[in-house]
């Protein structure tokens, strides 16, 4: 395998992909990460000197529209899918001391 | 001819004439759901309730002359990453086991306002990343043809259902193919529509700038009729494109006088099935027959379109997926110190092996010092590709090719190694970087009884030419259904109930994932058993794929 994936690399991954993995996972990971880019290195084949890289197929720019609500209050509506709610506010845990 | 025999079009006549009624339908379609439904699981809920209710109140929009489209009354099925106001929206995922949508998709409106009756939600790879729909977090979908093998992914439940006769038509969405390749799996017909065509508002996002909704149907007459129905331009879908020519159904016409049809060489190379290589070419000769000009050319790139795919497709889906963090909507971890460790652990324990990997891959791809080698570089190839497609059609009308290397593999097979199942998307992946329009049309059985799919790709806004091509093509056969979907009587008879699955209306349920009188799968023994699904969901059984 020509990408040997570090346990940093895994380490700083998952903090950007907030997932928490098992240290068997973490070797599973290791192991799939580093197959894919082997594979995926199979690009640097192709030559895409002044080539730019394009994000979507249609020349669209930015679409803007007024900023106007148009849609109610569904505050109640939302709300029945919260894991967990006080007055009338999604309830996380203390963020601030 | 029993009703949920015919399709689409032929129903919504025999409604509009009075000879069936829009009740009588919805119940042939259940009635299908609650026999085969055991074996194939299609569906992740099933609405019956409501969907008899509205089907007593479109039947009285028919009679009243108010609803006059083509399928008015026709009972349909909708992928379970399309949000549906007040029906579960799961997307297959144990992290939005209980996501109840407050409002609905613009291509499920569009259905809505046509008349049709959602029976419920398909199954599919969770958060659609598979090719098999056995990533599901609620148990495998298999393929009516035989149960024993997949029905493809990772609109799987959708196309199983259309063939099953569970429903008369499907919404999907393919974001590398997962509508034509499940629709080659199991012996029906759906489009991909080009990019911007079908409005993605309430489309739960995979891979943005890839993804699009289109329809799965027993033949391309039904699927015309759907896609000219949901598409529509769409204020809150910045990236939908407005369109004249959405008058699909005019192109249903069987003439392919000097069509020009190209073959690809390299989409007929290492890889691909003799059978399937065989059916499709022969599926080319009935064209030229019929006055097609087809000739062979080298495509090129087309094995880089799959590396790009992947970098492209999983750096926007560890975007898209990061709104899952158990503060909104779905599950909620119950131990944790603080808000990180709440986000890290619900993301943890509700995403599954697929989701993680991609995300992770994702993560990886666009981290600083990653970002300009491999997503910078995977949008490069994408131009190049693109650009080769422009070329491609400077010559040609259609392209014809196949839209997956094998049929349809047993299940378990798959996940245990992914980047083989990556593998099979080589033919449709490029599609979806080129923002192209592809179809799959059913044009063979092999010896193994599997459905084999012929897929036409057009240019940019060329739907019709490959809707012409494969309507033509199609006049050459008779469209099959699977024997388990017809010897359905029997196994009522067997059963001794049809509605073997069915839940008594009000029936609580312990995780609170049972809607007042929606029936849904047991979604918590889905996890904890193998029963379904031949492996076990978390990853630990026969088959199951771990991160």
């Amino acid at each position: 395998m020509a990408n040997v994936i570090s346990d940093e690399t895994i380490e700083y991954v998952g903090i950007l992909a907030k997932l928490e993995l098992s240290g068997e996972e973490k070797e599973e990971a290791k192991k799939d990460m580093g197959r894919m880019l082997d594979y995926i290195d199979m690009l640097n084949e192709l030559d895409t000197g002044g080539v730019e890289p394009m994000s979507h197929v249609f020349a669209m720019h930015n679409v803007f529209r007024e900023d106007v609500v148009t849609n109610g209050d569904e505050r109640e509506k939302i709300l029945k899918n919260a894991p967990e709610q006080k007055d009338g506010s999604f309830k996380v845990p203390k963020t601030v001391e | 001819m029993k009703i949920w025999e015919m399709t689409a079009l032929e129903l919504g006549r025999k409604i509009k004439s009075g000879e069936i009624g829009v009740a009588e339908a919805a119940k042939a379609s259940l009635e299908q759901i609650g026999a085969l439904e055991p074996e194939i699981h299609a569906y992740v809920t099933v609405d019956e309730d409501n969907a008899l209710k509205k089907a007593a109140e479109i039947q009285k929009r028919i009679d009243s002359g108010e609803l006059t489209g083509p399928l008015a009354g026709v009972p349909a099925a909708v992928k379970d990453n399309l949000c549906t106001e007040g029906l579960l929206t799961t997307c297959s995922s144990k992290i939005l086991y209980n996501f109840v949508p407050t409002y609905t998709a613009e291509a499920v409106r569009n259905l809505e306002k046509a008349g049709a009756v959602i029976l419920g939600k398909t199954n599919m790879d969770e958060f659609a990343m598979g090719s098999t729909t056995e990533t599901s977090a609620f148990g495998a979908t298999r393929n009516p043809w035989n149960p024993e093998h997949v029905p493809g992914g990772s609109s799987g439940g959708s196309c199983a259902a259309v063939a099953a006769g569970e429903c008369f038509y499907a919404l999907g969405s393919d974001t590398g193919g997962s509508i034509r390749q499940p629709s080659s799996f199991c012996g029906v017909t759906g489009i991909k529509p080009t990019y911007g065509t079908v409005s993605r508002y309430g489309l739960i996002a995979y891979g943005s700038s890839l993804d699009q909704i289109g329809p799965i149907a027993k033949n391309v007459s039904d699927c015309a009729a759907v896609l000219e129905t949901i598409a529509s331009y769409d204020k809150k879908d910045s990236t939908s494109i407005p369109r004249t020519d959405c008058d699909f159904t005019s192109a249903l016409t069987d003439d392919v006088q000097g069509l020009r049809i190209g073959i690809p060489r390299d989409y007929f190379g290492e890889g691909l099935d003799p059978e399937v290589k065989a059916a499709v070419l022969s599926a080319a000769k009935v064209l030229e027959e019929k006055g097609a000009v087809v000739e062979e050319f080298d495509l090129s790139l087309v094995e880089y379109a799959i590396p790009a795919y992947y970098v492209i497709a999983s750096a926007e889906a560890s975007s898209n997926l990061s709104r899952f963090d158990g503060v909104k909507y779905g599950l909620r971890a119950k131990d944790y110190e603080g808000l990180h460790s709440m986000y890290k652990k619900s993301r943890s324990e509700g995403f599954g092996p697929e989701v993680k990997r991609r995300i992770m891959l994702g993560s990886f791809v666009l981290s600083s010092g990653y970002y300009d080698a491999y997503y910078l570089k995977a949008l490069r190839t994408k131009a190049l590709i693109k650009k080769a497609f422009d070329k491609a059609f400077e010559r040609f009308d259609v392209i014809l090719g196949p839209a997956a290397p094998t049929t349809a593999p047993r299940l378990g097979e798959s996940l245990s190694d992914p980047l083989k199942m990556y593998l099979g998307d080589i033919y449709t992946v490029s599609v979806n970087l080129a923002g192209l329009p592809g179809m799959t049309v059913p044009c063979a059985v092999d010896s193994k009884g599997l459905p084999i799919g012929l897929q036409l790709i057009g240019d940019c806004f060329q739907e019709k030419k490959i809707i012409r091509a494969g309507y033509a093509f199609e006049q050459s056969r008779v469209y099959q259904e699977p024997e388990l979907a017809k010897n359905v009587r029997t196994a009522r008879d067997a059963a001794g109930d049809g509605m073997s699955g069915r839940r008594e209306p009000g029936a609580a349920r312990a995780d609170g994932t049972y809607m007042g009188g929606v029936y849904t799968p047991d979604k918590a023994a889905c996890i904890a058993s193998d029963k379904i699904t031949g492996y076990k969901a978390d990853g630990t059984g026969k088959g199951g794929a771990r991160l």
